[in-house]
């Protein structure tokens, strides 16, 4: 069991999870240098920052007989479900909320992205950003499943519910190792709900940027930075569910989760530009008849394991 | 306490009741029975909690609840869909057939 | 507390009910209802059943926003630019419903509740699975059949091309003839 949510813990976790994201964005943007052969410098990892800066004193763009009201909750929706869901995820001995099921409520605000996307695409009254909308429920109904049962299959090895017991359960060996299927099912499914690199559909470039489209200003921004908190929020559940959490020698646990956490941010970050973008709706396929019998089996396995033990 | 909980279920399945009631169109008129359902799980939650929390039949009468919610949206959806395929219509109105 | 947050939650709920009927447009209606079942599931966490509160959000926010596709997709104004009425009976419906209400009131305010017995576990989410999968089997083995069963209901009524449409009249195609490919190989 993880210490019990102290105040400032409540402050910090946003805070540590806006940090790594802007990490997220800022390596990102020192690899895009890399790839188009300009020198890997300072100046290149800080340059999306500075479209923060363009972004809030941009003119905010309208569009006729907009659902200003949709669109605004749904811009809130993205990194307001990345905070929250964070929120049960420990660090080192550390969570904001011990939540006794953790997992599940982990999983209900990831699944907030999807009424919020929805609203970001409705919002606007406009083709292009609506066609991001339904893209990102297309690929939400595929990778849902297979992400719950990769859930399923950690909290079953874990026989509880609790984000802390979960990590606390991988002392021998971590979950990574012995349920791969899941370890990978979930890592993937971390890129579909912050829809980036091969799940960047909902906002694809054949679309005019699909949600991102219309918006503009503050909105932009915020829908953006949802996208890279959920990134990150992704990446830090990743830790305690399959990698064994604060566990390691030497170091303490804050410092191991936070390393662990890099890692998988790191992975994600390479998959994202080596893997080319997937359909929904070959990718829908791919999930159910796929992915969907694969988790199923690798949630037996921890059932079995737990039945002997 | 208890009293109030299932006022606010009487107030959810009221409103449901008069949404699938009043409304013409299939999809609202199953929104009006999700609130109605809505009603049966607070009601159900609130009588575990405040009668009898030492035995688990108010979480059951939950969880069937919810499976209720499930089946209802999926038929609902099946339904309308068939309907729409074949008569083009979307109102209860249109899709009368069956009234004696 | 409890009672400041069951207050907040409930007039949400009620209010967030009463406006899916009022909403011109659709997806708002939707997401009025979906804020109406989410402070449902915050009143059902507030009552300690956690893991039963946390899975109604989680089901209605993707029910609901599945919902919204359907509305949208049926209604002939979703977005509500034109108001019109798409009602019928309403009087007689608010007569039903408020008589429902009144009837359910009185019945809540005058019945001789009894006192509670005994506690609640820990543990109420270890409760329910350890109801579900012994003393209330049969519930639980019912309900799963019901939804095998609206799984192959739903499908069978909303689909619209056969296997006749698919692999031919005499079904001879190797390959299904389907209008969007899929993701292995088929």
């Amino acid at each position: 069991m993880a210490d019990a949510g102290s105040w400032p813990s409540v402050l910090v976790a946003p805070a540590a999870l806006l940090a790594l994201a802007v990490l997220a964005l800022c390596s990102d943007a020192v690899l895009d240098a890399r790839t188009a052969g300009r020198p890997a410098t300072p100046a290149a990892a800080v340059r999306p920052l500075l479209d923060v800066v363009r972004l809030l004193l941009a003119q905010p763009r309208r569009t006729p007989a907009s659902d200003a009201l949709l669109w605004r909750i749904g811009v809130l929706t993205a990194p307001t479900a990345a905070v929250l869901a964070v929120a049960v995820v420990p660090f080192g001995g550390h969570v904001v909320a011990d939540l006794e099921v953790g997992v599940v409520w982990f999983n209900a605000m990831e699944a907030l992205t999807w009424a919020g996307l929805w609203l970001a695409g409705w919002g606007p009254n406009a083709a292009l950003p609506l066609i991001g909308g339904y893209r990102f429920l297309a690929q939400g109904l595929a990778y849902e499943l297979p992400l719950m049962f990769a859930l399923i299959a950690a909290a079953v090895g874990a026989e509880s519910l609790n984000v802390g017991d979960i990590a606390a359960a991988q002392q021998g060996l971590w979950f990574a190792v012995w349920m791969p299927v899941a370890f990978a099912v979930y890592l993937a499914s971390v890129l579909a709900f912050s829809f980036l690199g091969p799940f960047g559909y909902p906002a694809g470039r054949d679309i005019a940027g699909g949600v991102l489209g219309e918006t503009s200003g503050v909105d932009r921004l915020l829908l953006q930075a949802g996208r890279w908190l959920l990134l990150a929020a992704g990446s830090a559940m990743a830790v305690p569910l399959f990698l064994g959490g604060g566990a390691g020698p030497l170091l303490p646990g804050w410092a191991w989760s936070l390393l662990k956490t890099l890692a998988v941010l790191g992975l994600l970050l390479w998959a994202r530009r080596r893997v080319p973008a997937v359909r929904a709706d070959r990718y829908v396929e791919f999930a159910w008849m796929v992915l969907i019998p694969a988790t199923i089996v690798q949630t037996l396995v921890p059932a079995l394991v737990v039945l002997r033990r | 306490m208890l009293e109030l909980f299932l006022l606010l279920a009487a107030a959810l399945f009221s409103v449901g009741l008069y949404g699938a009631l009043s409304q013409q169109s299939i999809v609202m008129i199953m929104m009006g029975i999700e609130l109605m359902i809505a009603g049966v799980i607070t009601a159900a939650a609130a009588l575990w909690h405040f009668l009898a929390p030492a035995a688990a039949d108010g979480q059951v009468i939950v969880v069937a609840a919810v499976v209720a919610m499930a089946v209802e949206m999926a038929m609902g959806f099946a339904v309308t869909t068939a309907v729409f395929r074949s008569r083009d219509i979307d109102t209860a109105d249109a899709a009368e057939d069956l009234k004696g | 507390m409890t009672a400041a947050l069951f207050a907040v939650l409930a007039v949400l709920a009620v209010t967030g009910a009463v406006l899916v009927f009022r909403c011109a447009s659709m997806a708002r209606a939707t997401f009025a209802l979906l804020a109406s079942l989410v402070c449902v599931g915050g009143e059902v966490i507030l009552l300690g059943l956690p893991y039963l509160g946390v899975v109604t959000v989680l089901m209605m926010v993707m029910e609901m926003v599945v919902m919204a596709v359907f509305m949208v997709a049926y209604m002939m104004n979703p977005a509500g630019l034109m108001p019109m009425s798409m009602v019928h009976n309403r009087r007689g419906a608010l007569t039903i419903s408020g008589v429902v209400f009144a009837g359910l009131a009185a019945g809540v305010l005058l019945a001789p509740w009894p006192g509670r017995v005994g506690t609640a576990p820990q543990d109420t989410t270890f409760q329910a699975g350890a109801a579900l999968m012994g003393d209330q089997m049969l519930t639980m083995v019912t309900l799963g059949f019901a939804l095998l069963a609206t799984m192959v209901g739903a499908t069978v009524l909303a689909v619209g091309r056969g296997r006749y449409d698919r692999f031919g009249d005499d079904l001879s195609r190797p390959r299904p003839d389907d209008p969007a490919g899929g993701g292995v190989g088929r």
